[in-house]
């Protein structure tokens, strides 16, 4: 016959397990960490959209909070989060656009029919600064802190209820912080 | 004033469980007959008002009431009637109230078919499930309330998440549920078992049509999971390693093992401990799988939003029922005497090699699936464990389960001549190994050895099951199998067909994804495809662009396919609605990723050879678990006389030491 003990294992092992169970549920689980987060933004300069001959730079961004929003005409996520971006706009937070893979005549002719949320948009056609960014698809959406930090990388687009859980707590934060 | 009145039923549902989970128990130990028989009209009382409640419920989703939050959180006027029907458990609250339902019509079940168990017995088992009704009805009322009002009320409803509006995912989450909460059968069984601290065989027979029943419907509903992930997320694979597949995939491992070992707990009385033990883990799987996923507490993207009060409800509710469960068996399990030994080669070491392997492969998957919690807990940071991890270690024991099943299903009781047995079956093992080598080779060309050990292994399994039923079949003056034996060769065979489905599909699939503008031909596999025309069409909440491809072999006609991209008008993500030529050896797969700008889109063409055999093998499982519930001796009603008495309630005197 069996020592008793044996008999305890499965409860031990359950009993070991629950600790691990406890500590899941206070994670997110949509939260996926970039490691671009909490490293200064890589810099770049790049055409304006709307005005070939002038150029928008990070060092733009320096000095306030703002966004840097990566869209593209082809894509459904940047259309659905556009009446997002102007309303932010509206409220008085910097947005900066990174048209990103597209081509001159669409995006202009999407800023003229939708209206435009950003203080300066910078054409990537080549994808380099994308690159830098880590964007994998659009709508991708950075918040930089004054010092050019990034604060959130957020994949996919943005709304209300996003805005205010993610990126409120992170200006917050970091204002508190330093 | 209507949800008010489910809400009112679901109260009286929590109450009825209550008593149906404290008076009969009590009464089994007081040795109290009128308490014991409050059992059965409980559970009746129970299953009432839970229906009610879900009437009420899909009412309030038919007369689009969005002053109630949930049905304007998961509804929309303009959503398909069908759908508003599913939309009941599209969300959290709603999918509560269904696993209710079931356990519900279970018990029922249950309750209905115990008049030839010990009144003891059987009203031990419906005060478990009672405990259990309980405590999900409560979890449902105190932090899930599906009836909660939204005041003001919205005009129209946020909808169903578009990911469900489909045809599998309508009957998918109902027999998921069916199975998961079916678990809850053996598991009362076990315990009640336990309580006793007598289990014989005439509990084996009385557990086993259950356990099959639940498993049939787990089978079904993981199936066709599988069949809506592979056409509706629209990355052509059947099967991901996410934790929710986990989830229910776990439990369906545990199940199948239980219904083996309770096969030798029946017929030799022996492997008791171990069979109460696989039941216990199969519930608190299934519990595990309802509720932790969608608690949030494995990352997912099937997972609802996370809540940490209903998180610890589910660990408490969690903790109590398997905890409490697994205490239990530490305690009696020492007293269920086994009645007698087995030897080395008999089919009762098969089996227990069966169970043996499958509790390995769910360990491992168990492993897996909580892994990142065990790694986000030392705080490094989130990490996944992927696809070729988990490939790995299913494959590492099935291939000798595979190989022992061909052996096992001839295999006979208690001693057999394992010389003979292998005799016998050399000339299939050689058979399938030489189909295995030829048939990758002239259908698709090329090899490997990996293909060849799968296919090996799913056509040794396939060939092993079908010659005792055709051999039979074929001699007029042979004895006719039983349903339960017929079955178990069937349900071996569906496991064998999805063996090389599985394999076939893995090895030669081809998968491309192609930038291309409307006129413009290429080749995939073989076929020659054509994008031929693209156009908007219009759904009743949903809008799509929907291609147009022709397919043509040798330049004859295939097929024509039209894959549609669409944007649901109130939550607009874009939907993949992939279409697929759907031949009996082959697949054709067309999916639209995204446009590209200038009249490009890139396409996904998938060639999948015998992908059907993975679905067909499962239905033929079923088959072979509806073929095994139907037997004969688990419709006669009279008790079965070999073996010990039945179950008295005392705690046995014999075990005890």
């Amino acid at each position: 016959m069996r020592q008793k003990w044996f008999y305890m294992i499965p409860v031990a092992l359950f009993i070991a397990a629950t600790p691990f169970l406890m500590r899941g549920l206070q994670l997110n689980p949509t939260h996926i960490e970039s490691p671009l987060v909490g490293k200064q933004a890589s810099p770049f300069v790049l055409p304006n959209l709307q005005n070939p001959t002038a150029t928008v730079s990070l060092q733009d961004m320096a000095g306030e909070y703002a966004l840097l929003n990566v869209w593209a005409t082809w894509c459904v996520g940047c259309r659905q989060e556009h009446d997002f971006l102007l309303q932010l706009a509206r409220s008085g937070m910097p947005i900066y656009g990174l048209n990103w893979d597209d081509n001159r005549a669409d995006a202009l002719h999407w800023l003229e029919t939708l209206g435009d949320p950003y203080v300066a948009t910078a054409e990537d056609q080549v994808g380099n600064v994308a690159i830098d960014y880590g964007v994998f698809a659009a709508p991708e959406t950075f918040l930089l802190a004054p010092d050019l930090t990034i604060l959130v990388k957020w994949f996919g687009p943005l709304n209300t209820r996003i805005w205010e859980e993610e990126f409120l707590p992170a200006i917050e934060e970091h204002r508190n912080r330093g | 004033m209507i949800p008010e009145y489910g809400q009112l039923a679901l109260v009286l549902a929590v109450c009825l469980a209550l008593c149906q989970g404290v008076l009969p128990l009590a009464g089994s130990f007081a040795g109290r007959r009128d308490w014991m028989q409050m059992a059965r009209p409980a559970a009746v009382g129970q299953f009432v008002f839970v229906a009610i409640a879900y009437a009420v419920l899909t009412a309030a989703f038919l007369q689009d009431d969005f002053s109630v939050l949930y049905v304007a959180n998961n509804s929309n006027t303009a959503l398909p009637i069908q759908y508003k029907f599913a939309a009941v458990w599209g969300g959290h609250e709603g999918s509560l109230l269904l696993w209710s339902l079931m356990l519900a019509l279970w018990t029922l079940a249950v309750a209905l078919r115990s008049q030839d168990q010990p009144l003891e017995f059987s009203s031990r088992v419906i005060g478990v499930l009672g405990i259990v009704s309980a405590g999900v009805l409560l979890f449902t009322v105190l932090t899930s309330n599906p009836f909660d009002r939204l005041l003001p009320a919205v005009i129209d409803g946020a909808d169903l998440n578009p990911l469900l509006q489909d045809p599998a995912m309508v009957a998918h989450p109902p027999l998921l549920y069916i199975g998961y909460v079916g678990m809850a059968v053996p598991f009362a069984f076990a315990v009640a078992a336990l309580l006793a601290g007598k289990l014989d065989r005439n509990w084996a027979r009385w557990t086993r049509p259950w356990t099959v029943g639940a498993w049939f419907f787990l089978t079904a509903g993981i199936a066709l999971g599988s069949w809506w992930a592979y056409y509706e997320l629209g990355w052509g694979g059947w099967w991901f390693w996410d934790p929710v597949e986990n989830a229910s995939f776990m439990p369906w491992l545990m199940a199948t093992a239980l219904i083996h070992s309770l096969a030798v707990t029946e017929r030799r009385g022996i492997f008791k401990s171990w069979t109460v033990l696989l039941a216990i883990a199969a519930f608190s799987l299934s519990l595990l799988g309802t509720f932790l996923v969608r608690s949030g507490v494995l990352i997912s993207v099937h997972a609802f939003t996370s809540d940490p009060d209903r998180g610890l409800f589910i660990l408490g509710l969690l903790a109590l029922i398997s905890g409490g469960s697994l205490v239990l068996y530490a305690l009696r399990a020492p007293s269920l005497e086994a009645e007698g030994g087995f030897r080395l080669v008999s089919r009762e070491a098969f089996l227990l090699a069966n169970n043996l392997l499958l509790v390995i492969a769910t360990a491992l998957i168990l492993f897996g699936t909580l892994y990142p919690l065990f790694h986000n807990s030392s705080g490094a940071g989130d990490l996944s464990v992927g696809e070729p991890f988990f490939n790995f270690v299913f494959l590492l024991p099935m291939l000798p389960l595979s190989f022992l099943l061909g052996l096992g299903m001839h295999a006979a009781w208690q001693k057999m001549d394992g010389g003979a047995l292998w005799k016998n079956l050399r000339w299939i093992a050689l058979l399938a190994v030489l189909l295995a080598v030829v048939y990758p080779l002239l259908a698709y060309g090329s090899t490997s050895l990996l293909t060849i050990i799968g296919v090996s292994a799913g056509i040794w399994v396939t060939l092993s099951s079908l010659i005792e039923p055709v051999s039979r079949m074929l001699d007029s003056r042979a004895v006719r199998l039983t349903r339960a034996q017929l079955g178990m060769f069937v349900a071996h065979l569906g496991v064998g067909l999805f063996i090389v489905g599985a394999t076939v599909t893995s090895a030669f699939s081809i998968e491309t994804d192609y930038a291309v503008r409307i006129g413009q031909q290429w080749q995939v596999a073989g076929y020659d495809i054509e994008f031929r025309d693209m156009r908007v069409v219009n759904g009743p909440n949903y809008t799509a662009d929907e291609g147009e491809f022709e397919v043509r072999k040798d330049g004859e006609f295939v097929a024509t396919l039209r894959p549609q991209k669409r944007l649901y008008r109130v939550r607009p993500d874009p939907m993949t609605e992939a279409d697929i030529d759907d031949k009996l050896v082959r697949h054709m797969f067309i999916a639209l990723g995204e446009p590209l700008g200038n009249g490009e889109w890139s396409v996904r063409v998938q060639y999948r050879p015998m992908i059907n055999l993975i679905w067909y093998g499962c239905a033929v499982m079923m088959l072979g678990g509806l073929l095994a519930i139907t037997d004969r001796r688990y419709r006669q009603r009279k008790t079965v006389k070999q073996g010990v008495d039945a179950p008295t309630g005392k705690p046995a005197q014999e075990g005890a030491h």
